[in-house]
């Protein structure tokens, strides 16, 4: 490859490279290897030249254009971008050009990046390999036979192809941490409020965040000091001033309190190799001055049960929008309802229907309380059980995935299956922390494992820094 | 159904209230909150709903709701938030309405109306839905070819206004009615107009046994576009369930469409099932938690509320309970009579409010002008009720210079003049004038001077007659009077 984000963006403010040249070399692979993994939607090639030329004649003029300069990436497409199809890997959204950019994406181009495409997803950002996309699956670059993981399976995928050195996803559950894990990339889930979400496409509101892919810690650092921050168009966006990342990923990890979520490590399903990892991991954290420690959270376990009723039930709202009246797919019919109806019958996939009528029935009227109250009252659990595990420790640790990428088809037909992949990254949004996956070593198969740093709300420098400290430590 | 019946009967209701606030954008997104203007113009991704977008909350609309809950004592919790009422409608961009379900911003209060309490049992949120347009079939969505959506509306801020069932007549739920609407009048929160919608009623109305403490079967009744149409329609479906009640039949809990042109609620088609708004918190904003600053700020703003400013009218004008309510009703109008009093030379405060009540209020309610914007100015009235007082100009002629001022920007003084209308009261000409028409009718004084009261009565009013035609109307009739009786003696 051509280098981390941070030396090409370094190069094209010095002049030393144009970004036009950047921008056509990533091309290349994008264009040699799609055929095959088919990691996007949409490639803005020609629109991805024309920022590279203006970026390099700003330069040229003595303008510098940000902290990512030149440097290409990858926009989940389910992340607003003006005047280009925005889909969501859903027929329903076919065709749709919004009208207006997500925050997060003016951010990125106003800092100098240049996204050159829009990557594929779980229809809505609904499961965990991408195989759920209306427009078919993508494949992992690692084993072309096996999943990227999902529901950011395109941004992973293409991050670690060598598309771009950086990509955007969404994580409601884990959708970035996963396929980063199952693909070999850096993901990184923020603080719940940290980046806005205005212009990403809802799934579930309460626990959506945007966040980044790169292949370094510190590339990812990069990113989200660049898309973090308040943003009026966002209510439930984080206001006051906040502690940039990149400055301080070298701080190590002495004298940190690293504490192993015992739950969500030895928990039935999670593959011996991937284990074995966090205890290499814990060792290597151990050794750069680390106190290592193992740590209950007995809510952690019901995290996959409440969510599999939060995320629906704010689903089946956020997407009865999709009604076939203003935008989209319109299937018509003799009166309104019907034409509702065909059109959503038609325009939804069958993981997304199941998640509305889950949903619809956790919401509704003598049900509510058994199901949506049941799991808020889990999620409050969710965070005092975590609160209580911060008094004791600076950051937690567990696997990202279960296990290593699984062949395609493998748990189409077994959602329970598919939803068991996300146990061990769903407690972080159901509590509004962040957390990440750092690639740490090989499973079955070759296939690379991710290993999970947790940290409390607003953590992510200490975070990052034992990000770091595990990257190093497994090079 | 005999009077009998009636009298077995106590008719309880409770009304339901939605009032467009007059902020100057929408609820939860920075579009013009105006009405009347082409379709789909103010509107934007938040409005429309498209993917991605997020609301963010109006902050004038809470000041709005505050300034409410000062006015009729409602409650106002640390906190309060937002709920998702989930259906789907056409109109509605998102298929479910931002409102407030549990934990309200407002609750419990109360407004007195005659000497009676009220009950306020929440004053809440929430955004108005777009409108749908039915093509073909003469506007009725069952025959219509195709329908046209305008989202201008969708997202402009409401206020629900939830009464306890504590009314018990059509009257009085007119009076709850025409109060609230005077104080959000005061407290500029809406322009309440219900024939525009910017207030729009439904009325739970149920009946029982009098002396019975249960509540009857409700059944809600919509589509009232005035005070008039409310009371109607109570009072049509209160006589409705009392017949139902004494037939031996059973009230059936259901909505009902007051119909205007045949004096009847009907039975609206049901909808498919029991509605089911599947609520639940909405986790795109978050809760409203208004600072005791802000309270403060609120409550040391607060303008005079209408019961106080008819209270004080009443004390300091020495006017009727009528003429003050009917005053302080009207947007403006009490302003208005308060500034011409304020510069009044000649003439009392009971001149201006009799001519503000009539005359005025009915220039405003044909033309739609409201008083601020009237071409007279209160001091213009002010000099017009000082001209009558003066005497140099009779009632009648006032009337005249008043309905010309409220027409054309021009002072009445200048109108007076341009008419010639002055009022001569100049004892020496009106003498003149008396002189040379007893001299002209000499059988008719004999006859003046030597009748009983009823042929006096008689030859005044001829006298009376010939005098004002020979000053064109403009002598003062009452110093015409006394210069006949002076002339012709008055011993009666």
């Amino acid at each position: 490859m051509t280098g981390t984000a941070l030396e090409l963006a370094a190069a094209v403010r010095a002049g030393d490279r144009s970004a036009v040249d950047v921008v056509e070399e990533y091309l290349a692979v994008v264009a040699a290897r799609e055929p095959e993994l088919h990691a996007c939607n949409l490639v803005t090639g020609d629109s991805a030249r024309a920022a590279a030329a203006a970026l390099d004649a700003a330069v040229a003029r003595g303008e510098d254009p940000g902290p990512l300069a030149g440097v290409p990436i990858v926009l989940k497409d389910n992340l607003c971008t003006r005047g280009v199809p925005t889909t969501c890997s859903s027929r329903i959204l076919e065709g749709w050009c919004p009208p207006y950019t997500a925050t997060v994406v003016e951010r990125v181009v106003a800092a100098g990046a240049i996204p050159i495409a829009k990557t594929n997803l779980d229809e809505f950002a609904m499961g965990s390999s991408t195989e759920n996309s209306a427009f078919g699956p993508t494949r992992n670059p690692r084993d072309p036979s096996r999943v990227p993981g999902g529901s950011s399976g395109g941004s992973a995928a293409a991050v670690a192809a060598g598309y771009a050195p950086l990509g955007l996803g969404s994580d409601t559950g884990g959708s970035i941490r996963q396929p980063a894990a199952l693909c070999g990339v850096v993901g990184v889930k923020p603080t719940y409020g940290l980046v806005s979400r205005f212009g990403l496409v809802a799934f579930a509101s309460s626990l959506d965040q945007i966040g980044p892919f790169a292949a370094t810690v510190a590339d990812a650092a990069l990113l989200l000091d660049v898309i973090a921050g308040h943003d009026a168009a966002d209510s439930t966006s984080i206001s006051g001033v906040r502690e940039r990342v990149l400055p301080v990923i070298d701080g190590g990890v002495d004298g940190l309190r690293v504490g192993i979520v015992e739950e969500l490590t030895d928990a039935e399903g999670i593959q011996p190799e991937v284990v074995a990892a966090v205890e290499t991991a814990s060792r290597a954290l151990e050794q750069a001055g680390a106190t290592v420690d193992r740590v209950s959270i007995p809510s952690a376990v019901y995290g996959l049960s409440a969510y599999y009723l939060i995320a629906p039930a704010e689903a089946s709202s956020n997407l009865a929008r999709y009604d076939g009246v203003r935008y989209g797919l319109r299937v018509d019919g003799e009166d309104v309802a019907t034409m509702n109806a065909r059109t959503r019958g038609s325009g939804f996939g069958p993981e997304v229907k199941r998640r509305i009528m889950l949903g619809t029935y956790a919401l509704s009227a003598g049900y509510y309380d058994a199901y949506y109250g049941q799991a808020q009252r889990v999620r409050t659990l969710i965070i005092r059980d975590f609160a209580r595990a911060y008094e004791h420790f600076d950051v937690l640790l567990s696997p990202t995935s279960p296990t290593v990428a699984f062949e395609l088809g493998a748990k189409t037909t077994d959602p329970l299956a598919m939803y068991l992949s996300d146990i061990c990254t769903i407690p972080s949004n159901l509590a509004g922390h962040p957390a990440m996956s750092v690639p740490y070593g090989t499973g079955e198969g070759g296939l690379p494992i991710g290993v999970q740093v947790l940290a409390p709300a607003l953590g992510e420098p200490v975070m990052f820094r034992t990000a770091r400290v595990l990257e190093r430590s497994v090079a | 159904m005999s009077l009998d019946v009636t009298t077995d009967y106590e008719p309880v209701m409770g009304l339901e209230v939605h009032v467009e606030l007059a902020t100057a954008t929408k609820l939860f997104c920075g579009c013009a909150n105006e009405f009347g203007a082409e379709p789909n113009t103010h509107v934007c991704p938040v409005c429309l709903g498209l993917p991605g977008s997020l609301p963010v909350l109006n902050a004038q609309a809470v000041e709005l709701v505050l300034r409410f809950a000062e006015a009729v004592n409602l409650h106002v919790p640390a906190r309060s938030i937002f709920s998702r009422k989930n259906y789907f409608y056409p109109d509605m961009p998102k298929d479910y309405q931002i409102s407030q379900y549990e934990e309200p911003i407002t609750v419990d209060g109360w407004i007195e109306i005659d000497g009676t309490r009220i009950g306020i049992e929440r004053a809440h949120l929430e955004e108005d839905t777009g409108k749908t347009m039915h093509v073909g079939g003469g506007g009725r969505i069952h025959e219509a070819t195709s329908s046209l959506v305008d989202y201008n509306r969708a997202g402009v801020p409401l206020m629900e206004i939830v009464s306890r069932p504590d009314i018990r007549s059509a009257e009085q739920a007119r009076a709850y009615v025409s109060e609230l609407r005077a104080v959000l009048l005061a407290i500029g929160a809406s322009d309440g107009k219900l024939e525009e919608g910017s207030m729009r009623v439904d009325a739970n109305v149920s009946v029982r046994p009098r002396g019975s403490s249960e509540l009857g079967v409700k059944v809600e009744i919509k589509n009232m576009n005035s005070l008039r149409s409310l009371g109607r329609a109570i009072d049509s479906e209160i006589e409705r369930q009392i017949g139902a009640l004494a037939a031996g039949e059973r009230i059936v809990q259901e909505t009902r469409h007051w119909n205007e042109a045949d004096g009847r609620t009907h039975s609206m088609r049901s909808k498919e099932g029991s509605s089911d708004y599947r609520y639940f918190p909405e986790p795109d904003l978050v809760p409203i938690a208004p600072t005791d600053e802000m309270r403060e700020r609120i409550r040391a703003a607060m303008p005079e509320l209408p019961a106080a400013r008819r209270e004080r009218l009443v004390a300091e004008w020495g006017i009727g309970e009528t003429d003050a309510r009917v005053l302080v009703a009207a947007p403006g109008l009490a302003a208005y009579a308060e500034a011409a009093v304020l510069v009044l030379t000649d003439g009392t405060p009971r001149d201006v409010v009799n001519w503000c009540t009539g005359d005025v209020l009915a220039h405003l309610n044909e033309s739609g002008l409201s008083p601020e914007v009237l071409p007279l100015a209160p001091d213009g009235l002010a000099e017009l009720v000082g001209l009558v007082a003066g005497g140099a100009l009779s009632r009648n002629q006032a009337k005249d210079v008043l309905d010309e001022c409220l027409r054309e920007p021009k002072r009445p003084k200048q109108v007076v003049e341009e008419r010639g209308l002055a009022q001569v009261s100049d004892v020496g000409e009106l003498g003149a004038v008396i002189d040379a028409i007893i001299a002209a009718n000499p059988a008719d004084a004999d006859e003046y001077r030597n009748g009983d009261d009823k042929v006096r009565k008689k030859k005044r009013g001829f006298f009376m007659g010939e005098a004002m035609k020979a000053t064109r109307g403009q002598g003062n009739p009452q110093l015409l009077t006394r210069l006949l009786d002076e002339r012709l003696g008055n011993d009666s």
